[in-house]
C-alpha cells in the first residue's frame, strides 16, 4: 500500500513537472513569428514515416544508423513494459499482463530483453565513440562544457535503465523458479541461486523501482537536453519546409515597394506599408520563424551538418550546428527571462513583461558573429545531412537579410557587386554591351 | 553562326523554339563565354531554333538574394520578369545552375512562369533523340573524366544523372570524386562567395575541391557552372597542375566530340 501511494505521488509530481518544462518549450518556440504551412498533407506525413520513424536519413552512415536503431527500437519496445509497470504501481499488483498473455507475454519480455542487450551494446559503443575514439564532430568548439556533458549523462542513464531491466528480472524468475521463460533473464537468475526470498523479493523492487525512477528522471532532463529530438523529431518532419529547396522565401514588402518605384501593378495592395520603420530578415528568435526554434529544439547535436560544411570543413568559424544550437540557447534565455516577470527585460517598464514587450538588449549576434555567416555558400549540404530534417542554412540567411536591410552593413565588397547590379544589370560593372560576345562568333 | 536576340526576331515576327539565358558570366567573363559559344555551336549545328535577350538580359539577382539584399534582387527580376513576359517567352535554357535555379523556383512567385531547362539536361534529350550525333572514337574516348557537382543543380534541384549521361556519351572512362552527388563538395563560389574575400580559414573551399578531383588520377574535370568552372581552374593553377588536368564545361566537351555537318 505504502509503495502503491509512493507510485502514485512520484509519478503525479514527475509528470506534472515535466508537463510544465513541456509548455515552456512550447511558448519558446511560439516566441517566433507565425509561419503558414503550405503544401502536401500526405507528404509530410511520409517525411514522419520515412524520416522520424523510418530513420531514413540516419542510414547514409551505417554504423551509427545500426546501433542508433537498437536504442531506439529497444526504447520504444520498452514503453510496453513501462504500460505494465505503471499498472502496476498504481494497483499493487505484480505483472498483471502475465496471467492474461501467459506464453505471448514471454515472447514480448523476451524480446524487449534482446532488444536491450543490443542497445547496451550500442550504448556502449557511443560512449566510446564519444571518450575514447573521439570522433571529430563530437568534439568541436560548440560541444564543449554542457552539450558534451548532456551527451554522456543521456548514455549513462540508459545504461542504468537497462541494469534495472534486468535486475528486476531475473531476480524475480529466481523467486518464481524461473516460471516466466525470459530469454536473457533465465541465465542471469542463477546468479542468485542461494539467496533467500526476502533478499530476491528486495532485489526485485531495486529494479522496479530503479527502473521507473530513471524513467522519470529521464522524462524531466528531456527539456533540458538534446535528447528533446526522441519527441521533436516528428512534429519537426512534419512540419519541414516542402518548397523547393533553392527557393528562398520571397518578401512580398520589398516585392510591392519595388514593383511601385518601376511602375508596375501591385496586386493585394492593402494598406501602405510605411518602409521606414519596418525590419527585415531577423536579427533575434522573434524574428524567425516559429518553425526555425521547433527546428533548433529538434536537434540532436549529431553534427553532420557541421561535418559536410565546406566553410567548416576548410577552418573558416562557421558551423551549421552552432547557429542552430544558438538558436535554442536565446530561446531558453529569452524563456528565463520572460518567467522572472521582471520589468527590467520590458520594453515599456510601465507594463507588464510579454514576449510582445521585450526588449533585454541583446540578440542572436551576441550569440553568432557576422564572421560566421558571411561564411556561407548557401551549398545546402547542411540541410540535405540533417536526420531530422533541420534547415541551418534559413536562420543564416535571414540574419544576413537583417545585416544588409535592416542594418545597411554586410561585406564591403558586396558594395560594388549590388552598385553594378542596380546600375548595369550585371554582377560586374563592365563597359561592353552584354551582347557583344555573339559577334566573335 | 548568327545568333538572334528576342528582339530580332520579334520584330520578324519570329518565335525561337527555346531562350537561351546567358546570364552574367557567360557574357562577360572570359572563361565562360567559351561555354556560351560552344553551346551556341551545338544548337546551331542540331538546327534547333533559339534566341538570347541580349543586351534586355539583367543579372538574375541571385548573389544579390542570397547576400540578403532582397531590393536589388526585386529590381532585376521584376525587369526580367517583364522583359520575358513581354516576350511571351515559355521554355528558357541556361548553362548557369545560379539562373537555372532563380528562374525556374524564384521567379514565379514574381510572376515569371516558365519550364526552365539545365544546358545539361537538354544536352542529354539532344542526344537521346539522336539529334546531337558523336564522332565515332572522339577526342575523350577512353579518357578518365571527373564530374563536380555543383550545388545548384545537384543537390539544390535534384539534377545528377543528366549531366553523367551527357558525359556517358564520350566514351570516356567517368570516376567519381569521394564526395559526388548529394554529398558533393561545393566549389566555395556560392552565395555571393565569388564576390568577396574569403572569411578567415586554413584553406579555400576551391583548394579543398580540386586536391579532391585530382585524387582522382583524371585528366579532365567536367564542371556544369562558370562559377565552378573558374573555381577549379583556380584550384588546379594553385597545385600547379593546369598543364596536366584540363577543366571544362559539358557544352565545350560536347561540341568537341559531336558531328559536325
Ligand atoms: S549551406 Fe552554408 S552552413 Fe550549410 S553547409 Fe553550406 S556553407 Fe555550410
Ligand atoms: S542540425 Fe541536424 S545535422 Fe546538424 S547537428 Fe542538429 S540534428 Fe545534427
Amino acid at each position: 500500500m505504502i509503495q502503491q501511494v509512493l507510485f502514485v505521488l512520484i509519478a503525479g509530481a514527475s509528470l506534472g513537472y515535466a508537463v510544465l518544462q513541456f509548455l515552456k518549450i512550447r511558448r519558446n518556440i511560439k516566441l517566433g513569428k507565425d509561419e503558414p504551412i503550405a503544401g502536401d498533407t500526405a507528404e509530410r506525413w511520409r517525411n514522419v514515416l520515412l524520416i522520424a520513424l523510418g530513420q531514413k536519413k540516419m542510414f547514409t552512415r551505417m554504423i551509427p544508423a545500426v546501433l542508433h536503431l537498437f536504442i531506439y527500437v529497444a526504447f520504444v519496445l520498452t514503453q510496453v513494459e513501462l504500460l505494465e509497470i505503471f499498472v502496476d504501481g498504481i494497483s499493487g499488483q505484480h505483472r498483471v499482463f502475465w496471467p492474461i498473455l501467459g506464453g505471448f507475454y514471454t515472447f514480448v519480455i523476451s524480446f524487449i530483453e534482446i532488444l536491450s542487450v543490443l542497445a547496451l551494446v550500442a550504448t556502449i559503443a557511443f560512449l566510446a565513440r564519444r571518450n575514447v575514439l573521439r570522433v571529430a564532430r563530437f568534439h568541436q568548439p560548440e560541444m564543449k562544457g554542457w552539450p558534451f556533458k548532456d551527451a554522456n549523462y543521456i548514455l549513462f542513464l540508459e545504461v542504468a535503465l537497462i541494469f534495472f531491466i534486468f535486475l528486476m528480472n531475473s531476480a524475480d524468475m529466481a523467486r518464481h523458479n524461473d516460471e516466466y521463460g525470459f530469454v536473457v533473464s533465465q541465465f542471469l537468475s542463477p546468479i542468485w541461486s542461494g539467496t533467500g526470498d526476502g533478499l530476491l523479493h528486495v532485489l526485485e523492487r531495486i529494479g522496479w523501482w530503479g527502473h521507473i525512477l530513471v524513467v522519470f528522471a529521464f522524462l524531466n532532463y528531456l527539456p533540458f537536453s538534446k535528447h528533446l529530438h526522441i519527441i521533436l523529431a516528428f512534429p519537426n518532419t512534419f512540419y519541414a519546409r516542402l518548397a523547393p529547396r533553392g527557393e528562398m522565401e520571397n518578401m512580398p514588402e520589398i516585392m510591392n515597394e519595388v514593383k511601385n518605384m518601376l511602375g508596375l501593378p501591385v496586386e493585394n495592395a492593402g494598406a501602405e506599408v510605411n518602409m521606414d520603420n519596418l525590419e527585415f530578415g531577423a536579427n533575434d528568435v522573434f524574428s524567425l520563424s516559429w518553425k526555425n526554434v521547433l527546428d533548433a529544439y529538434s536537434c540532436t547535436e549529431c553534427g553532420r551538418c557541421t561535418s559536410v560544411c565546406p566553410a567548416n570543413l576548410t577552418g573558416k568559424k562557421l558551423s551549421p550546428r552552432k547557429i542552430v544550437m544558438d538558436i535554442r540557447d536565446r530561446a531558453e534565455e529569452i524563456g528565463k527571462k520572460l518567467d522572472t516577470k521582471d520589468t527590467q527585460y520590458a520594453k515599456d517598464k510601465a507594463q507588464p513583461l510579454s514576449a510582445a514587450n521585450f526588449e533585454d538588449g541583446k540578440s542572436l549576434f551576441d550569440y553568432i558573429s557576422r564572421e560566421e555567416i558571411h561564411a556561407c555558400t548557401t551549398c545546402n549540404a547542411c540541410v540535405e545531412a540533417c536526420p531530422v530534417l533541420i534547415n541551418p542554412l534559413e536562420p543564416i540567411l535571414k540574419l544576413r537579410r537583417y545585416e544588409i536591410l535592416s542594418l545597411s552593413e554586410g561585406p564591403s565588397e558586396w558594395l560594388p557587386m549590388f552598385n553594378s547590379m542596380e546600375n548595369n544589370g550585371a554582377v560586374w560593372a563592365m563597359s561592353v554591351e552584354r551582347e557583344a560576345w555573339k559577334n566573335e562568333l | 553562326m548568327n545568333v538572334f536576340t528576342m528582339a530580332e526576331m520579334a520584330a520578324e515576327g519570329r518565335e525561337p523554339e527555346i531562350l537561351f539565358w546567358v546570364g552574367c558570366a557567360g557574357s562577360f567573363d572570359a572563361r565562360a563565354q567559351k561555354v556560351t559559344k560552344a553551346f551556341c555551336q551545338i544548337l546551331d549545328t542540331v538546327g534547333m531554333s533559339f534566341a538570347i535577350l541580349g543586351n534586355e538580359e539583367m543579372c538574375t539577382g541571385d548573389p544579390a538574394r542570397r547576400a540578403g539584399n532582397e531590393f536589388v534582387f526585386q529590381m532585376l527580376a521584376l525587369q526580367n520578369v517583364q522583359t520575358l513576359n513581354g516576350y511571351n517567352i515559355k521554355k528558357i535554357v541556361t548553362a548557369c545552375p545560379h539562373c537555372f535555379n532563380t528562374l525556374k523556383n524564384e521567379y514565379p512567385a514574381l510572376g515569371g512562369n516558365y519550364e526552365v531547362v539545365h544546358h545539361s539536361q537538354l544536352l542529354q534529350e539532344l542526344i537521346n533523340t539522336g539529334r546531337v550525333k558523336m564522332q565515332e572514337g572522339g577526342t575523350f574516348k577512353g579518357k578518365k573524366i571527373t564530374y563536380h557537382d555543383s550545388c545548384y543543380l545537384g543537390r539544390v534541384n535534384g539534377v545528377y544523372e543528366a549531366p553523367r549521361s551527357v558525359l556517358a556519351s564520350l566514351d570516356a572512362q567517368l570516376v567519381e570524386m569521394k564526395r559526388c552527388k548529394t554529398n558533393g563538395l561545393c566549389c566555395g563560389a556560392g552565395g555571393a562567395q565569388m564576390f568577396k574575400e574569403d572569411e578567415p580559414g586554413e584553406k579555400r573551399i576551391n583548394l579543398e575541391r580540386a586536391e579532391e578531383a585530382l585524387a582522382t588520377g583524371a585528366g579532365i574535370i567536367a564542371a556544369n557552372c562558370p562559377f565552378c568552372l573558374t573555381m577549379m581552374q583556380d584550384g588546379v593553377k594553385a597545385k600547379d597542375k593546369q598543364d596536366e588536368v584540363m577543366v571544362y564545361d559539358l557544352a565545350e566537351l560536347i561540341v568537341d566530340s559531336m558531328v559536325k555537318i
